[in-house]
């Protein structure tokens, strides 16, 4: 396969486009058919072929403008003094020599070449730009053209000051163009390769230690993990046990030929559509948890169509309507204004639920509650719970504190865990994963 | 006859010509996919809103390299019976009735249950053969002798085993039937796949497609294809109706209009003898162009404005015409 191809298929990678050794290979015979002269067929070639979403379509649009940018640099411009008309290459570098034609399309594949001896797209860190754009530079011959420039200024030639002067330019020229190519390489590989490490470091990190100016990045992974879900479980709902023969129905549809089963019927069986009520404490207690539970919330409620959420402090309010029309950040912080940071008391709300909407529940409903259990002394009102788990399909309590807090102060978990199919820890982005895919696979 | 598919399928621009022959204004891309798809043999996935003419596609592709199409519309619970081959089972039941006193006839000189058994196996294939098999729409595209152009329409519809099982059709264009054997494509069809993204596709089938993303066309695109889809209307009613419809594009609707209802929405503007679009005309008809109640309410705010910049719009192309 051709190295550019190669790189940009690198790159592409890099830029959360997932590409199959197969689908690289496809697009090398591709490519290998159309040409890289039409810039707009190239495009449309490999994206066809590359990305295979709306959303990897847009990502390839913005690494392919990206990519291929180089081939159009500032043009420089060389305005040879009229003095030099008749001087040939006086030293026969080949970069003075373009510099001096403005052979802008020697100095690309100049730079190109000296960009793959050097390694400028094994970048990895920002503070490396410095570095490699010298060390590009030197792969092109920078060293002689600067010597070339030191000796013009020291005079000696007819008219070397004036060629000095050109070159001069001409290198700071070089050096311009070599940073923005390496800060073109820099955004191409290394800015996703440490963006997906951040993201990964963010779904193993505990929600209650997350810095705040991390809350954009938390809000892609925790997105992409609702989606995944989603996917995973939006399957038909509806399903033909293959093979196996529905004998009542079938004779009752065949009397009319005379007990001759003509019309097969088979039988199958009915799947539950997951139905979810969340309830998010969202109280002093939990504040750090809070609002990327309601995050995790506010992307179940975009997935799954049959959800009610709720909140509560010391009273339960139905949360829904607020994640249903704003964005994530608005959403959020207007639920933690209205209801958040009170005093929790999980039995008034609890009682708030069952009072409040009592035909929610029903055998296909799984309730969630998200909470420490910490209820400040107040009647747990247990028998509530139970009632709720009795009712629903399952009932699953996330909690954020690890299992040995539990039961120490005003903890009501060992009383709460019981009734609950689930109790568990849910302190990372990964175990939130785990539980909810469990939670669904219930329906299957 | 097969020699004349990869004439027509040989250059980008031929492909843009002949599908506007058949009636299919397509944009650059779409002819390098259906370019692209006939040089890696690979099926195309057409993805994209209702009614941007991704069906339309196959259907103007097969008109214009002169093959069948073949369609194979998608829901749920599809299996394989239903898309591939089935056997004729009401007329093998009722073959074996008839030939019930044949069949004693036949196993009449043979002693003992063994030996009639042994007879037995020596007739069975023929209930099993090509005359009890009833082809459905896959083995009839693979069976097609100058190739055909497959329509599985809606895919998202099916199932995820179904997808699956497409995988061996459309990778090696080829069937396995267990009581016949494998029937491979002389000539591969063109095949094309359309989704309206229900469900998220598997992967596997991804991969062996390419994907082919057909969104709204922008003015001049659309202007062409009005164009050729409804030829009677005037030069400056179309540039209003256009302007309008790409207006309402904008607002936040449940349903976004698309080429579909456009190209209605012309027909019925032609059929009303319109020269103008005014407010009044636009609140009569707008049912053919929205289909939900809330959205023609929360366009219904708008209206007036937007039927003023249409105006506007066909105002100065007229003046551009004049001048």
């Amino acid at each position: 396969m051709q190295p550019t191809l190669e790189a940009f298929v690198r790159a592409l990678r890099g830029a959360d486009v997932p590409v199959t050794i197969g689908e690289s290979i496809d697009a090398a015979k591709a490519v290998a058919h159309v040409g890289y002269d039409d810039r707009q067929r190239l495009k449309d070639t490999l994206g066809l072929i590359l990305a295979k979403t709306v959303d990897e379509k847009h990502r390839f649009d913005t690494c392919f403008e990206l990519f291929f940018d180089r081939d159009a640099p500032a043009a420089f411009e060389a305005d040879k003094p009229d003095d030099m008309a008749g001087d040939g290459p006086a030293d026969g570098l080949p970069l003075a020599d373009m510099l001096t034609e403005g052979d802008m399309a020697g100095l690309t594949a100049a730079m190109e070449t000296a960009a793959a001896a050097s390694g400028v797209a094994e970048i990895r860190f920002a503070s490396q730009r410095g570095l490699l754009a010298r060390r590009l530079l030197d792969a092109m011959g920078l060293r002689d053209l600067e010597a070339a420039i030191a000796q013009g200024q020291r005079g000696g030639q007819p008219g070397g000051m004036a060629r000095a002067q050109m070159l001069e330019r001409g290198r700071s020229y070089l050096l311009d163009e070599a940073r923005a190519y390496v800060d073109r390489q820099y955004a191409l590989y290394a800015a996703p390769a440490s963006r997906s490490l951040r993201e990964q470091f963010l779904a193993d990190a505990r929600l209650s230690a997350i810095p705040r100016h991390e809350f954009a990045t938390m809000e892609r992974v925790v997105r992409r993990l609702a989606k995944r879900i989603a996917a995973k479980h939006s399957r038909r709902h509806k399903q033909t046990k293959r093979g196996q023969l529905d004998v009542r129905h079938m004779l009752r549809r065949n009397v009319g030929h005379d007990g001759v089963p003509f019309d097969i019927v088979w039988k199958h069986r009915k799947r539950d559509r997951a139905k979810v009520v969340a309830i998010c404490d969202v109280s002093r207690s939990v504040a750090a948890a809070a609002q990327f539970l309601l995050m995790f919330l506010y992307a179940l409620h975009d997935v799954i169509a049959d959800i009610h959420a709720f909140a509560f402090s010391d009273r339960l309010v139905e949360v829904g309507g607020i994640l249903g029309e704003h964005a994530v950040e608005p959403a959020i912080e207007q639920v933690l204004k209205e209801i958040g940071f009170g005093v929790t008391d999980y039995g008034r709300a609890l009682a708030d639920f069952i009072d409040g909407w009592p035909g929610l529940i029903d055998r296909r409903t799984t309730v969630i509650i998200m909470g420490d259990g910490r209820s400040n002394d107040t009647n747990p009102r247990v028998d509530l719970l139970a009632e709720i788990a009795q009712r629903s399909k399952q009932l699953i309590w996330l909690n954020p504190e690890p299992r040995n807090f539990w039961g120490s102060g005003d903890s009501e978990m060992p009383r709460y865990a019981p009734h609950c199919r689930l109790a568990r820890t849910c302190n990372t982005v990964k175990q939130l994963e785990r539980t909810v895919d469990e939670l669904l696979r219930a329906y299957d | 006859m097969t020699d004349s598919r990869p004439d027509k399928l040989a250059s980008i621009d031929g492909i843009a010509e002949g599908l506007a022959a058949a009636g299919y204004i397509a944009t650059r891309q779409i002819c390098t996919a259906v370019h692209i798809a006939r040089h890696l043999d690979k099926p195309i996935l057409v993805e994209g809103p209702a009614g941007v003419g991704k069906t339309e596609l196959a259907l103007a592709t097969a008109g214009f390299l002169g093959l069948p199409l073949v369609r194979l519309q998608c829901y749920e619970g599809l299996d394989e019976s239903k898309a591939l081959y089935e056997w004729k089972y009401g007329k093998q039941l009722l073959y074996t009735q008839i030939l019930k006193e044949k069949l004693t006839d036949l196993l009449d000189d043979a002693k003992g249950l063994e030996k009639s058994l042994e007879r037995l196996h020596g007739f069975d294939d023929i209930f099993f053969s090509e005359q009890f098999l009833e082809p459905r729409p896959l083995l009839k595209a693979l069976r097609e002798p100058a190739g055909a152009v497959l329509l599985i329409d809606e895919i998202d519809k099916a199932d995820e085993e179904f997808e699956a099982f497409l995988l061996e059709v459309l990778s090696a264009h080829q069937v396995s039937i267990p009581e016949i054997g494998t029937v491979k494509a002389s000539v591969p069809p063109v095949a094309f796949l359309t989704s309206n993204n229900t469900r998220e596709l598997g992967d596997a089938l991804k991969r062996r497609c390419l994907h082919l993303h057909i969104d709204f066309p922008d003015a001049r695109l659309e202007t062409r294809i009005v164009e050729s889809r409804v030829p009677g209307i005037s030069a400056r009613l179309k540039r209003e109706l256009i302007a309008f419809v790409q207006g309402l594009r904008g607002i936040d609707l449940k349903k976004q209009p698309s080429v579909a209802e456009t190209i209605d929405w012309a027909r019925v503007l032609l059929l009303l003898h319109a020269e103008h679009l005014d407010s009044e005309l636009v609140r009569d008809t707008l049912n053919v162009l929205l289909k939900f109640e809330s959205d023609i309410e929360a366009a219904g705010a708008q209206l007036h404005e937007l039927t003023r910049k249409a105006r506007q719009e066909g105002e100065r192309f007229a003046d551009a015409a004049n001048a």
